[in-house]
Formats: C-alpha cells, structure tokens, sequence
C-alpha cells in the first residue's frame, strides 16, 4: 500500500508497516491460545468417549452398582443426583433469590448491608471442601440428620447459595433503574414495582444463574465426600433421609478400582454426567438469549 | 401575578443531598391548565426541584427537604401524606423514553391495575384506548396493541410514556426533558401534544432547550446557581414566557436567554 | 464569552445601518443644495444615491433576517434586532423623502418661483443632526440620548410653521405661480416628516436598550399643523 501523498508528513514517524506487524502477531498468538484449549478439552472428550463409549447401554442406567463391572449400573447414583439436586433446589432457590431481591431493592444502604454483600460475594470464592466440612459438623452430627440426603442437599444449598444470590443481584441490577422510576412515579409501592417489573424482567436471568448453580450442584463432588455420603447404594432412595451416592462420586468409587473395566464403565458415567451438564449449561444460554430483555 | 388557580406552591423550598444544599430557598407557582417550564444551566437543580413535586428525590437515599411544596393547597411532605398517593396524583414523564418492556397495551393497563381499577375488560380497553388517543399515539398502535412497547420508534415510546401517565388521570404531569433523546420531528410532535394536553393538565416541563421552552410553555422559572461559591440552585425569575423571552428583568436571566452565560 | 459569531454579526450590522444613515443624511443635504442653487443635474444624482439607499436596505434586511434564522437571537438581541428592521424601513423612507426633494427640484426646472430657502435649508440642518444623533445613540443602545432627541422636533415644527406660512403668502401675492410655489409645500412636509421618523428611531433605541414599547411625546402634534 503506497502512502497518500497528503499523509506523508516529516514531523511524524508513523513506521504503519510495524504497527500493523505488531497486531498481526498478537492476532496469531491469542489464536494458539484459543488452539491450545480446544485442542486439549477435545483430546479429554475423544479420551473419555473412547474409554466410555462401548459401555454406554441401558443397563447403565437401571442396574445398581455390583462388583461385577458387566452388571453394575449408575441407578441409585443417578437417582441420588435427581434427588439431590430437586432438594437442593426447594432450599437454596427460595433462600438465594430472596436475599438477592432483599439486598438489592429493599435493604438501607448502610455498613451491615455492605457487610452482608461483602461476605456474600467471598463465600462463593470459598472452597467447596469447606462446605462439606461445614455440613459435617452442623447437619450430619449436630442435627444428627446422618449422612442422608437432606443432609447433602443442606450442604450444597450452602455451596450454591451465593451464586444464587449474586446472579440474582447482577439479573435485578440490570434492569435499567429508569424502569423502576416509571413505575414508581405511577404511584406504585414499592413490592408492586418488584413482582410486576424487576423480577418478571430479570427472571430469565436469574433462570440462567440457578440453572448454573445446580449444574454446579450435581458436578460437585468434594463436599459430599466429606460429609460421607457412599459409594455402594443398592437399593432406590425413597425420600430425603435416605443415605445416596450421587453421579460423580460413584465414578470416583469406579476409576480407583484396578479393574480396568471399571475405569470404562467410569467413562461411560462421566459422559452421562457432561451430557446432563451440557444440557443444563445450553438451556442457560438459550434462556439467556431468547428471552432476556435487551433495554 | 395572576388570579389563576395555583396547583402548585413551593415555599421557601431547600433540598439538601447530604450536607450538600442542591436548591434552596425556591418560591414559586405552578398554574392550572398552563405549561410552566423551568430553564436554567446544568447543575442548577431543575431536575431536584421537578422531583420534588411528586416526591421521587426520595428515590435518592441522602435526599432531604425543608419548606413546603403546596399541591391544591396542601403540604406534599406532611408527615401524614404518602408519597406513594402523591404520585399517583403528579405523573411523571422522564427524559429517556422508558416504557416498560411489556405490550403496549400493558404500558397503560398496569397503572390503572395498580391504582384499583375494577372494571371489566371492555372497561379497560376503553381507558387504554383513551390514553393512547389522548396521547396522540392511537392510531400508530392501534393494530399492534400486543406488541412490545420497545419495539416502537423513541419518538413513539416517549408518547406511549406519557399516554402511560395520563392514562391514571393525574392532575399534573412532570416533565423531565422529555424530547430531549428525540428528533427534531418527534420533539415538535412531543410539544403539540403538550398544548393539548394542557387543556386537562397542568404540565411542568424542564428543559435544557430554550427555544422548546419559549415555544410551549405559557410560564417560565430561570433558575441559577447562587450562594456561597454557586453552589446552590435557586430560582431567580419567574414570568410569563412571552416577558422572559423578550424582556427578562434580571441580568442573569438576560445573559443566560442571550447565550451570554459563562 | 460565548456566541462571537452572533456579537460580531450584530456589530458588522449596526455599522452597516450607520453607513446608510449618512446615506440618507447625504442624500438630503445635496436635495437642499439642489434645491437652492436649482441644480437639476445634482438632483439626477440624488435618484441614483435612492437607488442605492434602497439596495443597501434590502441588503441590511437580508442580513437581519439570516441572522435570525440562523442564531435564534432572545431578549437583548432579539429586541435590537428587530429595532434594526425598523430604523432599516425608516432610513429607506427618509431616502425617499430626499429623492422627493430632488424630484421638486427637476420639476421646477429653470421656472420662476419663490423659495423659503432660510427656513427650509435650518429644517434640513436640524432634521438631519437629529438622524445623526438618533443613529448614535440606536448603536450605542443609549436610551437617555434617544429619549432627549425627539424634544428637537419642536423647533422643526416652528419653522415648518414659518415657512408653510411664508409660503401661503407668497401664493396670494402671486397666483400665477401657485403651481410652482404649491411644490415647495412637498419640500417642508417632506422634511417635517424626515424628523418625525427620527423619533420612531428613538424610540426603537428604547426599546432595544430597556424593553419598554412607548411612543415618545411630540410625536403626532404634526397633526394639526397640517
């Protein structure tokens, strides 16, 4: 590209030819770092589904665990994470959304809210260890609720909490406040505002955040470990104080026995569990993007 | 200054954000059935003193007010008023259209739901109908009632705005620079609306524009920073319009009118 | 200070008005001289300076009326402008009754005729002062000048008494020259009236300096001298 004759001007050392260089080579390296991802997460599921793959079958998903790698099956493991996740959600939705809306529309700007906020938003940087032992302690012994159900589900509406209440937070603060005022300056309260407007509006997005939270929910395995929850169930749960296993830890309890077999039948289970994850994380964008408003 | 009905009456009006005295020591009137508009530079308060009228600079947690503010002769911030009735009777018009993102039937509906409407659906759409007629907007919509009140055009969603405020019958509609977003087409049609409407309402409009408050509005209150280093607004002339325009009594108010300010 | 362009503008307009003032104040100085030494080639010229007293008005208003489309003037200038509009008209009549002078002057040709020349050349002299001062005080927006100029008028209306006298007698002494000695009464009510328009000037001045629209007193006692 020749220079325009306007533009060649002695004062400047302009060197375009460089400056361009320069973003062409950045260009080139963010592009390898975007490779490098794609290529090790697409080598991880090639791995897994390979492994997997050939066990996928239904009995998969009605037998119950057994030590014969043939026979055994996710069932009570699957149930347990269905079971799980429907608990946690009773608890933590209500809970979650409520204090978001609490804290962002009506509680007084003042030092113990901003406390509160602080603190909110630190425990969902906490790890989710902590939370097992948390529920340990106070539900599995001091409640003496044992290491059922109720117990695990008490534990991750803990866990989930505060993305719950942040991503609600962050759904009610975008709506635009001019919103608010509209219908405030009709005359209406303060609740009438928040059940007909800031929550109708911001609920595909905080849709979207619980939807997350419970995908985090039946990913995580830790905690439940911690509060003890086992990995050999052979019967259905019948109802929260039931003992469980959910999906992940029965693939933990598969890919440590020396069977190899077991190792595919984890496979196979870890499959389950990213389909189950994926299907929750693309319902999230889909709600995100079909039916949030765009002010 | 005139044997016109005074809808509004501020006296000796200060609001204070914090410590922070905004407007201070503001007295002026608002008649009935005429457009008063409040001019003045930025900063000067216009927007504190409109949202002192129906209350809506409690919205701001450090707000605070001292003196009156007379609605048909009664204290709006007497302890025994609600803010909530207030509004209800003093509408609102914002400066950026904000219809809420529901049909545009819904636009109007809502408020007239909220303040108890009782009445049966044909009722409803009549009252819905009303509004959006009074507000110049019936026939644009009337095939697209259900549809989104974002989808129409700013010039559109601000009329829909103000149908929305009409539509409860307030007694007087603020005007926060309400074409102010808006093309020069869209603000002529905003302020044709406004004459007409002035005919049922009485409307106080703030503006940054002096050519659209010499056009509409029938009074004019120039307000200007004062006081200990000018930091507090005030207003410093109240007239007709006509008078302002032509021949403002006070210097400020002439250097201001005349492009002179600062 | 803001709005340069609009101050600057106004200034260039105001120069312009003064430049036809001594237009017109020229114009009616030469229909005297033309008058009195009978020159009817000076009186021509005269036709052509109307001439350009009416292009330069139309130009002036042209001016005016762009300005006001294009920088919305209020208050202050909006009234000195619009004053501008007025004492631009008013110049323009004043050149007219100049011309109307130089035409009396063409039509009496070499004829035999008896002229006040005294009272009419000291009308002229006054008349024309006040325009000069009453154009002063319209740029300067100095009403208490304005406000004093139209008492003057009153020593145009004397002699204006005078002459109409003189000229009446000098009818009945000589009949046969009525046709002639009836023009010289377009002369002093031509330049009576040049003096009444200066008090509309001073008045303009008034109201573009303060806002006040009054007539200033003296204004219409014309009438019944006529």
């Amino acid at each position: 590209m020749s220079t325009l004759t306007a533009l060649r001007d002695v004062t400047f050392e302009r060197n375009l030819s460089l400056r361009k260089l320069k973003g062409k080579l950045f260009e080139i390296i963010a592009f390898f770092a975007i490779l490098l991802g794609i290529a090790m997460l697409l080598t991880l599921l090639i791995d897994v589904f390979l492994d997997g793959l050939p066990w996928i079958s239904t009995k998969l998903i009605t037998e119950f665990p057994s030590r014969f790698p043939d026979k055994a099956g996710l069932r009570s493991a699957l149930q347990g994470s269905v079971w799980l996740m429907v608990l946690t959600a009773v608890m933590a939705i209500p809970i979650g959304v409520g204090a978001g809306i609490y804290l962002e529309e009506f509680a007084p700007q003042n030092r113990i809210t901003r406390f509160i906020e602080i603190n909110v938003a630190n425990l969902a940087g906490v790890p989710s260890i902590i939370y097992g032992l948390l529920g340990l302690g106070l539900f599995v012994r001091q409640l003496g609720l044992g290491r059922t159900l109720i117990a695990g589900a008490m534990t991750m509406a803990l866990l989930v909490l505060p993305i719950i209440i942040v991503t609600t937070r962050e759904a009610i603060r975008a709506v635009p406040q001019s919103i608010r005022q509209a219908a405030l300056a009709l005359g209406a309260t303060d609740w009438e505002v928040s059940r007909d407007h800031v929550l109708v509006y911001s609920a595909p997005a905080i849709m979207t955040g619980i939807i997350l939270a419970m995908s985090r929910a039946i990913g995580e395995t830790a905690p439940l470990i911690t509060i003890g929850a086992l990995t050999y169930i052979a019967f259905d749960p019948k109802g929260p104080f039931d003992i469980f296993t959910v999906l992940p830890i029965q693939i933990f309890n598969w890919v440590s026995l020396p069977n190899p077999d077991f190792h595919g039948l984890a496979a196979a289970g870890i499959i389950i569990l990213l389909a189950v994850l994926l299907s929750m994380n693309a319902l999230a964008i889909w709600l995100r993007n079909r039916l949030q408003i765009r002010w | 200054m005139d044997n016109n009905h005074v809808v509004l009456e501020t006296k000796n009006l200060n609001v204070f954000y914090g410590n922070f005295l905004a407007i201070k020591d503001v007295n002026f009137q608002v008649f009935r059935n005429q457009i008063t508009a409040i001019i003045g530079p930025s900063g000067c308060g216009k927007s504190t003193l409109l949202r002192s009228f129906n209350r809506m600079n409690e919205l701001v947690p450090s707000a605070r007010s001292e003196g009156k503010i007379l609605f048909n002769g009664e204290d709006i911030y007497d302890p025994t008023i609600d803010p909530v009735e207030v509004r209800r009777k003093i509408g609102m018009v914002f400066q950026k259209p904000n219809p809420f993102p529901k049909s545009i039937y819904e636009n109007i509906a809502w408020g007239l739901k909220i303040n108890g409407f009782r009445g049966s659906k044909s009722e409803m759409d009549d009252l819905v109908e009303q509004a959006l007629r009074g507000a110049a907007l019936w026939d644009e919509v009337k095939d697209k009632l259900d549809q989104s009140g974002l989808s129409l055009s700013g010039g559109q969603q601000q009329r829909l705005c103000i149908a929305r405020a009409i539509a409860i019958k307030p007694e007087v509609i603020l005007m926060d620079e309400p074409a102010s977003a808006l093309d020069p087409i869209a603000t002529l049609k905003i302020e044709d609306l406004m004459r007409e409407l002035k005919e049922n309402y009485t409307i106080v409009i703030v503006t940054h524009n002096m050519q659209e408050a010499a056009r509409v509005s029938d009074y004019t209150a120039m307000m200007m920073l004062t006081g200990e280093g000018e930091r507090s607004g005030t207003v410093i002339e109240f007239d007709r319009t006509n008078i302002i325009f032509t021949r403002p009594k006070d210097k400020r108010t002439e250097d201001y009118i005349t492009g002179r300010f600062g | 200070m803001p709005r340069e362009t609009l101050i600057r503008q106004i200034n260039q307009i105001r120069d312009e008005i003064l430049i036809l003032g001594s237009m017109v104040e020229q114009a009616t100085l030469s229909a005297i001289q033309a008058l009195k030494n009978r020159d009817t080639h000076l009186a021509r010229e005269i036709f052509e300076a109307d001439q350009n007293i009416n292009e330069k008005r139309f130009a002036i208003e042209n001016a005016i009326i762009t300005l006001m489309a294009t920088q919305q003037p209020m208050a202050r200038d909006l009234r000195e402008m619009t004053a501008m509009l007025e004492v631009n008209t008013e110049l323009e009549r004043m050149g007219d009754y100049a011309k109307g002078i130089a035409k009396v002057v063409t039509r009496l040709g070499e004829g035999d005729v008896i002229i006040p020349i005294q009272e009419i050349e000291k009308m002229a002299e006054i008349a024309v002062s006040m325009l000069h001062r009453a154009l002063g005080a319209f740029v300067s927006e100095n009403h208490v000048q304005a406000l004093a100029i139209p008492k003057e008028d009153d020593q145009v209306d004397e002699l204006f008494n005078q002459a109409y006298r003189k000229i009446i007698e000098a009818m009945i002494a000589n009949p046969n020259l009525i046709d002639h000695t009836n023009l010289m009464l377009w002369v002093i009510h031509n330049l009576e009236r040049l003096a009444d328009r200066v008090t509309n000037i001073c008045e303009r001045t008034v109201f573009s300096a303060t806002g006040e629209l009054f007539e200033i007193d003296g204004m219409d006692e014309d009438d019944a001298n006529v």
